[in-house]
Parts: structure tokens; sequence; C-alpha cells
């Protein structure tokens, strides 16, 4: 076993690291907030120029080959900056679909682009009633002469309103919460019948709901084979939710520092509030959460890459684990600031609300609970692996 | 032991709906309901109808125009106004400053603040929170000297909740600097439009607007709007704060907002159930509500203590504890129930009148919002971590 960062990986996370402290300061973070795109194209150029647009993918498609220890690492760095940068959407979900299910044309006409930092990707798959089942897809494909009509809704699509591309889920056949039968498409953002409607999030990024009314595409628009996407949306899904562990530990990291900086600094009585046992041992409980986050962040990047059931049980694992430690931190981080906690000026609370909402991506930690559990189930249930070999 | 109410009390609980139905607007408690952002005019609105009634000074006693209700009657008040959505009475004025001012105050303050709480020509806020004084509020540095008839005032006061619609605020001031910290404190009565004082608004993690600076810089405040005596504001200060709030625990505010929980919860579906059924997210609803239980006869049974005669004491930390907590709780479970469609932030349909397009659940848009709101509920009035210190001194003997 070795949990150190190789050679590479570690320059990669420097690089990161140091991007992170000269381009993401919070009072540009505040202002970009509120600008049109809602994040800082320079950023994003720059991202582009050190390969971190690619660094997920293989060399074959322009990438930069990385696995999902590098995914973690850059994310992690970019977390404790806070990121307004749309990563997750377009390199990391987007980008995964195009990587594993397209054709060379397809890759170099979509991805390409992407890594260049020419253009960006969203992934619209949630829908009104989905919740978080990535199983279920209302919203139908209809087999035209030339091509499909998609028909439906589709729900918080991360950096949908900002995308050049959209890669859409849609049923060709079977039930709603069928696995069965959903495909992906590659939907422009000016089709006709598409209406979008982006709304900025309330931890600073931006989404919006699509509507689809006979959107109109040509049969090459289709990515894979139609009606057997669900292996590849889970797999993609997988990279977010290692992408998001790593994000999430790092904006733990960044609570953690500032809230024991807090401790040391903020004088009550007479004295530092960290010399009050009470908050110190809240303070050590809180390290001990991010201990428990970061060994899971770990787990979790260094099974992406195997065998289906165990990076299934590794990403569910650390998302719920994620999810109580990231409520846990956030709200602590707050109550030990005291009413400083509650200010939209000051960096902490906005630390706090995206590790509380990350919660609320690809998953909540009941979600996750509830799929670790079925994915025990299923593991007990299943013929001994010999008998399958 | 007899754990119902008498039937007296029930025809008090009776006679308070049919004043709801009749004098709550609807669309008042429509805002309420929907977690809509309240505005000056509503606040004042409300007050005045309350006033009219003569339910707004739940707390006071009969001869100063209050209701001279038993302890128990306020929580049935609390637990039924509640119910219904209407807006929580605003504390500065009512159950803040005008027991301090009944206790400590001179006649002619009793004369003339009294009635103005009740008509609702002042808006009072709370100036104790300076920058270097939060939990340790005898820290305070805000100066009051003695100028012939006047105080000249000079310093900061922070996190003064809605100061913004204030015209009175009353302050904790340091008159005698030389003395023990406690000691060289006064109370304060300052009208906000004396020149001098500047107003900035600080705006809170969830995009609202409820809390500010205020600066004073020179203000001239006549000596007799000194309560009590000089340098002898600090048992001021603490009368109002452990001064038996009704609804400390906000009993009637979680029941409505565990209602409003089982009613989005049951909208929400999970693989095509309602919420709910879930399994999951039904054992989590059930136990914030078996906490509810839990507390709401702790309070009774420290209602009843105090009814008898009895001094209400730390119990009512305890109370402010378990409260805050179980109240934050189910706002965490509102914003998980939405699932993604806690992610928008559509500031604008936080107020009632938007044209902005609602996304998702109609009712979701201020849930995420609202759970980030509420951290302050273990924050301000003594955050938790004080509550329990004077737990463990006064109850415990540690
Ligand atoms: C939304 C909001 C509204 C408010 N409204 C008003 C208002 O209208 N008027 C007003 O005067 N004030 C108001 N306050 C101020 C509030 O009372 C203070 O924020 C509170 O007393 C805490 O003080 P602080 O923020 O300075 O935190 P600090 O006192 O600096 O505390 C920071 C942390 O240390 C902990 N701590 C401090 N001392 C100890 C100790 N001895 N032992 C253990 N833990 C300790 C605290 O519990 C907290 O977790 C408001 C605050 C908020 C957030």
């Amino acid at each position: 076993m070795r949990f150190t960062l190789s050679q590479e990986q570690a320059l990669l996370r420097d690089t990161v690291a140091r991007l992170v402290r000269e381009r993401f300061g919070f009072e540009a973070r505040l202002k970009t907030l509120e600008s049109a795109a809602g994040f800082d194209r320079d950023v994003w150029r720059e991202f582009a120029e050190i390969g971190l647009l690619g660094a997920p993918f293989g060399e074959e498609v322009g990438g930069f080959g990385g696995g999902g220890v590098e995914l973690m690492t850059v994310m992690r760095e970019l977390g404790r900056g806070l990121l307004l940068e749309p990563y997750l959407a377009s390199v990391v979900l987007a980008g995964s679909l195009i990587e594993r299910l397209g054709t060379p044309e397809q890759c170099s006409d979509y991805l390409r682009p992407m890594i260049a930092g020419e253009a960006l990707l969203a992934f619209a798959h949630g829908e009104p009633d989905s919740r978080y089942a990535l199983e279920q897809v209302a919203t139908r494909a209809v087999a035209t002469s030339g091509g499909w009509r998609l028909d439906g809704r589709k729900s918080v699509v991360l950096h949908g309103g900002e995308a050049n591309t959209l890669v859409v889920s849609a049923r060709t056949a079977g039930a709603q919460d069928d696995e069965k039968g959903i495909g992906l498409f590659l939907l422009p953002c000016d089709a006709m019948g598409l209406s979008l409607h982006p709304y900025p999030t309330i931890d600073g990024l931006r989404a919006a709901e699509l509507e689809l009314d006979g959107v109109v595409i040509p049969a090459e628009a289709a990515l894979g084979e139609p009606g057997t996407a669900y292996s590849a949306i889970e797999a993609a899904v997988a990279r977010g939710l290692v992408a998001l562990c790593g994000e999430a530990v790092g904006a733990m990291e960044t609570c953690c520092d500032m809230t024991l900086d807090y401790l040391k600094q903020r004088k009550q009585f007479g004295v530092t509030i960290g010399s009050f046992q009470v908050l110190q041992h809240r303070m050590v409980d809180l390290r001990g959460l991010l201990e428990q986050a970061r060994s899971m962040a770990i787990l979790a990047a260094g099974r992406l890459d195997g065998e289906r059931a165990e990076r299934e049980r590794a990403v569910s694992a650390a998302k719920n684990l994620i999810g109580r430690a990231g409520r846990t931190i956030a709200e602590e981080s707050i109550q030990l600031h005291g009413g400083i906690g509650m200010t939209w000026e000051y960096a902490l609370p906005h630390f706090a609300k995206r590790l509380v909402m990350i919660d609320h991506l690809l998953g909540d930690e009941d979600h996750h609970l509830d799929r670790f559990v079925m994915l025990e189930r299923a593991a007990s249930a299943a013929p001994p692996l010999s008998a399958v070999n | 032991m007899d754990l119902h109410y008498t039937p007296e009390e029930e025809a008090f609980r009776e006679e308070i709906r049919d004043f709801l139905r009749e004098k709550l607007p609807p669309e008042l408690a429509a805002k309420v309901r929907g977690g809509k952002r309240l505005t000056k005019a509503d606040h004042e609105r409300w007050h005045a109808i309350l006033s009219a009634a003569g339910y707004l000074a739940v707390n006071w006693p009969r001869a100063y125009g209050g209701t001279g209700w038993s302890p128990v009657q306020r929580h049935i008040f609390d637990e039924e106004t509640a119910a219904a959505g209407a807006p929580a009475v605003l504390a500065f004025g009512v159950n803040m400053v005008a027991p301090v001012l009944m206790k400590f105050g001179t006649q002619a303050q009793k004369d003339y603040y009294l009635p103005r709480i009740l008509d609702g020509s002042d808006w009072w806020c709370q100036g104790y929170s300076e920058p270097g004084a939060g939990s340790d509020l005898a820290g305070l540095k805000t100066r009051a000297e003695r100028d012939g008839e006047h105080y000249v005032v000079n310093g900061q006061k922070t996190w003064t909740t809605l100061g913004q619609y204030a015209n009175k605020i009353f302050c904790l001031v340091r008159t005698d600097p030389q003395a023990k910290k406690q000691e060289g404190i006064s109370f304060l009565l300052i009208d906000m439009t004396t020149p001098g004082i500047t107003v900035r608004p600080i705006i809170t993690l969830d995009g609202g607007r409820e809390v500010n600076e205020v600066f004073f810089d020179n203000v001239l405040v006549p000596v007799e709007n000194l309560v009590g005596e000089e340098n002898k504001g600090w048992p001021c200060a603490k009368y109002l704060l452990t001064h038996e709030r009704t609804g400390i625990a906000g009993i009637g505010q979680a029941k409505a907002a565990l209602q409003h929980l089982k009613s989005v919860a049951g909208r929400q579906l999970k693989h095509g159930r309602p919420l709910t059924e879930d399994p999951t997210f039904a054992r989590r609803i059930a136990r914030v509500e078996i906490d509810l239980m839990a507390l709401e006869t702790t309070n009774l049974r420290v209602i009843a203590e105090a009814q008898s005669g009895g001094a209400p004491g730390a119990e009512s930390s305890l109370l402010k504890i378990n409260g805050s907590v179980l109240r934050q709780e189910i706002t965490d479970l509102l914003r998980r129930s939405v699932g993604p469609y806690a992610l928008p932030f559509l500031s604008e349909l936080m107020d009632a009148e938007t044209n902005q397009t609602p996304v998702g659940p109609a009712e979701a848009a201020p849930l995420a919002a609202e759970y980030f709101n509420r951290r302050k509920l273990s924050i301000y009035g003594g955050s938790n971590e004080i509550q329990k210190t004077i737990v463990a001194k006064a109850i415990l003997g540690l």
C-alpha cells in the first residue's frame, strides 16, 4: 500500500494549488458571482492552458490520461479555493460520457474543443420527479425518419445555461424506471424546441431547467447505441462522485483551517476562545471527521478505475460519509465563528454552503446509504465469482 | 398527574382560534407559510391587529395594557398563532425593553414608552452586541459621557436585528471605564433619528437583510433616557436576557414547521412514491417528531411549575438549547426533502411580490436559504455554548 502521490501527481497538485492561491481570491469570487456567466473565463482559459480540462481523459482524445486519483487531487485543490467554474458539469460528467461513448468524430467535434477551453458541455439527466435515481428517465426519444425527436423536462442541469452542447438523456424504450432503454443525445444549446431557464444556485454556481418540446435531431446526434447508456451514465456519475468528494474534502480543509485560526485569534472574556476546552474538543471532532472524509475520498478515487461492483460500493460509501461530515463541518464552523459565520461578506459561510449543497448533488447521504445497502444485497445474492467466470 | 388541559383552557383555545379565523389576514398567513420575507408593513399590520384585540402584550400585567394571561394561556396562544401561520411578534419592544421599563424605569418612562409599544408608535431594536463583545457582553466599549443634561455616546453596535426599521434602540453603554467590567455599564434608550447615528446593513449568508451595524458619533442622549441608575445597567441587561420569554423553546414554530415538512415531503417523489413513505426519510421525520413531543412536554412541565409559583430558572436555557437544535433539524429535513431543488437560489421568490418564474416545487424556493438562516438560532440570544455554561453553573453546580 502507498498513500503518497506519485511525482507527476504531486506536480499536478502543486500546479493547481498555485493556480488556486493566485486566482481564487474571495473578493474576486464575490464579483464573479454577480457576473453574467457566473464564472471567470480567464481562469477557465488557464485551466485549459495547463491541461486541467483534459486531466481525466485518455491521451487518444487529447487528454492527459489521469485516473481517479488525479481527478480527486485536482478537485480537492479547487475545493480549497471554492471554484465557480463548470468543471464538474463540463469536464467530469458530460466530458466523460463523450469519451466513453463517442465516436472518434464526436470526440473530435465536442471533446477536443472542450479540452481546449473553446466550448462548454453540460449533462442534462435529472428530472422533476427523479430525485437522485439515475434510472428514472421520463423524457422520451422517438425515432423519426432522419433521427430523433425529444420531449420532456430536465431539472437542475448544472451549468446548462452556459454550455454550448448538452448531453441529454432520454428514453427510447421501457418504463420510467428501467435501466434498459436509456439513450444519450448531443444537443446544441440553440436547438429548436429547446427552452432553457438558467438561474443561480444557493452555493453560487449556475444551473438550468430545460424543456424539450419536439426537439428534432439527426441520427448522428446519438451518443453510443441508443437505449444502452445506463452503465456509461453510472460510470460518469461515479467520476462525478469522486470529483465531488475531492472538492468537499478541499472545502472541509478550508473550513477547518479558518475555524482553527479563528479559535486562536478571537478573544472573549479576555482569552482566545480556543482556550475553552469545550471548543477545543469540538475542533478535535471536526479534525477527526476531516480525516475520515479524506480517507473515503482516497478510497473512492482509488476504486474508480476498478470493476463496477467495487467502484460503486466505494463511491456510495464515500458520498454518504462525506455528506454527513460535510454537514457537520459546515454547521460547526459557522457556530464556532458566532455571528461572523452568518455573513455574506466573509468567506467561511460560502464554503459551508457549498459543503451542504454538495450533498444535494448526485445523491445525498440517504440516497447513497440506501444504495450501499442495495449493492450489498445484490452482491450477496449473486452467485459466487467462480461460477460466473 | 393529569396531562389534559382544563375545560377553561380548552375554551380559551377556541377563543383564540375564532380570533385568528376572523382577524388573521389570509394573505399574511400565506406569506408566513410560504416562507416569504415579511415587510415592515406586514409586521406593523399584525401588531396592530393584535393590539386592537388586546393580544399584543401577552406577558404584560393587565395594569399596563397586557393580557395578564397565565403561562399556560400564553403557551396555547403561541401554539395557535404559529399553527395558523401568524407572524411571530417581534420581541424587542414587547418582550425585551418593556419588562425592563416596568421593573427599573421611572414613572415617566413607563407612561411614555409602554403605550407607544402597544400602539406601534415605536419600533425597538437591541443594541447589546459589539464587534469585540459578543458572548462576553460585559466587554462592551461604547462610551457614554455625561455632559450636563446629556450623555454623549460614541462607539459601535453590531448584529442589530431589523435596526433598519427601528426608531428606537436600547443600548448598553459604558459610563465608567475605570470600574470593574460589569459595574460601569448603563442602560440607555436612544432615538434612532438623533444626529450622529449611522445604520449599515450586514447581508447574511442566505442573502437576507435583517442585521445591521449601528455607529454612534457624538450622539446626544438626554439624561432622562437612562433606565435605572448610572453604572447599574448590568442588572437591567441580565433581567432582560433571563426574563422568562413566552415560547423560548419555539414549540409553536417547531410544530408549524413539522407540519410544513410533512406536507412538502408528502408532495416529493422518491422512486415514484411520496417521500413520506420512504423508510429512511420517514424515520428522520419520526425522530424529530418524537424529540418535539419530548420538548413540548418539558416545556409544559416548566410552564406548570411557573403557574404554581415556581421561578423559572436555568431550565429556560435547556429549553433554548433543545428548541433551537430541534428547529434547525426540521429546517435541515425541509431542505433535504426537495432533493436537487434545494439548489436554485431565486432570491426574489422569497419576497411576495415578484415576477420571477419559480423553479421546481413552488414551496422549495426558500427552504435552503431558511436552513442557512436558522443557523442563527444557536448563536444569538446567548449561544448554545453559553447556555450550557449557565446550566452547568446554575443547575449542576459545577
Ligand atoms: C442573526 C443574528 C441576529 C442578532 N441580533 C442581535 C440583536 O438584535 N442585538 C444584539 O445586541 N445582538 C444580536 N446578535 C448578536 C448575538 O447575540 C451574538 O452573535 C452572540 O452573542 C455571539 O457573539 P459573537 O457573535 O461575538 O460570537 P463569539 O462570542 O465570538 O463566539 C464565537 C464562538 O465561541 C463560543 N464561545 C464564546 N465564549 C465561550 C465560552 N466562554 N465557552 C464556550 N464557548 C464560547 C460561542 O458560543 C461561539 O460558538 C445577533 C446575532 C445574529 C447572528
